[in-house]
């Protein structure tokens, strides 16, 4: 292991041992009402995962964010590659892109619902919403930005279109494509959980929202964990293979 | 007008026409969704009758606090951490994956905690914006010319006034581009959080409206939210590009 590795990984055991110790002081200072201790939260997690009706949460909103994710690499790779061969369209689409991106996308989520109705198709709408925008922009910058001496190569040699993308295109915009893929996964999974907090009947959404009805603040804490550290371990995965890529090239 | 430009307002102009015409054909029922000049129409009623104003103040006043809030502590945190390296170092995981965690996820603890009322909506919304201004204050401060601080040490300005008169502004544009997404997020959270359980509010209202079937309420708040946020955004990001340019940044 290089030395900057160690030291990041390092960081990382001595960030999340600071978190848990500022969880436990809160837990001492506010007292049992407000919060599960994290000895409490992990006791409680343990016995929900091994659950049956949890597994069926897990299931719907694990369902719902993969075919999202799916759905928006693929949009948001041929979106992002037309707009990154056609510069007008590029030129005229892509400032209305980076707008939908700054805007409070949960206030479309009614529009969705009446359009699809309540159930996973209109989850993975949203979710699909939420992810491709990063994905075609990362995409579209990679294509732009592929240098031109590889594209003059790839003429010299006669490779037709497909083989240009294959060949050249593909391998040259892979690192930044993988880039717009990481952000894509982390915000295609914020859309799917948005949608089932505001409705749905299953999910776990769903199990964070009726935790507040029943005032079970160890459900709500448990689910936030295995939330948070979900996302966290995989987008610290999918970093450092980012990273790797950007390296290589 | 630029060509781009021309050809952009065509294809928001075609997208309007097209759900214009499907609405009034019937291809998309009125249950579903009203035509768009309906919206508008429907719009200028309610903001002139005034329903919405206790609403659209409170989603402003929480958005502003917890806007004022994040850039705060994100500036000061930023010239904090920018100062001890091994903190940095150490914070650096957490600002590498914060926006992969759904911060949305810490909102019904927050109700459990706090109670339903604005706190926990205006802590979704400093949370949502504070990293952002603190990263973007780190790397304008990372970029500040050594020089001018060598002049400013030259010249023996005291720390406060190196940092009123070289540091700031010298770092102002990336520390602009923080500001810029800490709006976003603001209204982002304080909407977002409004939208899924609150007693008021911008979200509240469309949250309310979708669930009684109040389309000529719904549609006109969304778009309201829409052309809000995104005129807001593209000020921002003029202004933006304004400071970059005159820094010869860009």
């Amino acid at each position: 292991m290089t030395p900057s590795r160690f030291g990041a990984l390092r960081n990382a055991l001595v960030l999340i041992a600071a978190l848990v110790a500022i969880w436990q002081l809160l837990y001492w200072w506010t007292g049992e009402s407000a919060l599960a201790s994290p000895l409490a939260t992990l006791r409680y997690t343990a016995r929900m995962v091994t659950n049956d009706t949890f597994e069926g949460h897990l299931v719907d909103t694990m369902r719902a964010f993969g075919i999202a994710f799916v759905l928006s690499v693929v949009i948001g790779l041929l979106v992002g590659f037309w707009l990154g061969f056609d510069h007008l369209s590029r030129d005229t689409l892509e400032p209305m892109i980076v707008a939908v991106y700054a805007i409070p996308k949960l206030t479309l989520y009614p529009i969705l619902l009446l359009a699809f109705g309540l159930g996973v198709s209109a989850k993975v709408a949203f979710g699909v919403l939420h992810g491709v925008i990063p994905i075609i922009l990362f995409t579209v910058a990679a294509v732009r930005n592929t240098r031109p001496i590889l594209l003059k190569t790839g003429h010299v040699m006669k490779l037709t279109p497909s083989q240009m993308v294959r060949w050249i295109l593909f391998p040259a915009a892979m690192p930044e494509i993988f880039t717009g893929l990481r952000v894509g996964f982390a915000l295609t999974l914020i859309g799917s959980l948005l949608a089932e907090m505001f409705a749905s009947q299953r999910g776990l959404g769903y199990l964070l929202m009726t935790g507040i009805g029943l005032h079970n603040v160890e459900q709500i804490m448990s689910v936030t964990l295995l939330i948070v550290v979900f996302a966290a371990a995989v987008s610290s995965l999918l970093l450092s293979i980012d990273h790797r890529l950007h390296r290589r090239v | 007008m630029s060509r781009v430009g021309v050809y952009r307002l065509l294809v928001i102009g075609a997208a309007i026409a097209v759900l214009e015409a499907l609405c009034l054909a019937g291809v998309i029922d009125k249950i579903t969704m009203q035509p768009p000049h309906r919206i508008v129409i429907d719009l200028f009623r309610l903001l002139a009758s005034g329903k919405m104003n206790a609403a659209i103040v409170k989603t402003l006043t929480n958005t502003l606090i917890s806007l004022v809030l994040a850039l705060a502590v994100g500036i000061a945190a930023g010239a904090l951490l920018h100062r001890h390296r091994a903190l940095r170092d150490t914070l650096d995981p957490l600002f590498a994956t914060y926006y992969a965690v759904p911060v949305f996820a810490f909102y019904p603890f927050f109700i459990v905690v706090f109670g339903l009322g604005d706190v926990p909506q205006i802590l979704i919304a400093f949370m949502l914006g504070v990293v952002a201004v603190i990263v973007n204050t780190l790397n304008g401060l990372d970029r500040i010319p050594p020089v001018l601080l060598k002049t400013a040490r030259i010249l023996r300005l005291s720390p406060v006034a190196t940092a009123l008169r070289v540091t700031l502004p010298a770092a102002m544009p990336y520390i602009m581009t923080g500001i810029k997404l800490a709006v976003a997020y603001a209204f982002i959270g304080v909407i977002g959080s409004e939208f899924i359980m609150s007693r008021g509010g911008i979200g509240y209202e469309i949250g309310f409206a979708y669930l009684n079937f109040e389309n000529a309420t719904m549609y006109p708040l969304i778009v309201l939210i829409l052309v809000a946020s995104i005129a807001i955004n593209a000020a921002l990001t003029r202004w933006e590009q304004h400071l970059l340019a005159r820094r010869g940044i860009r």
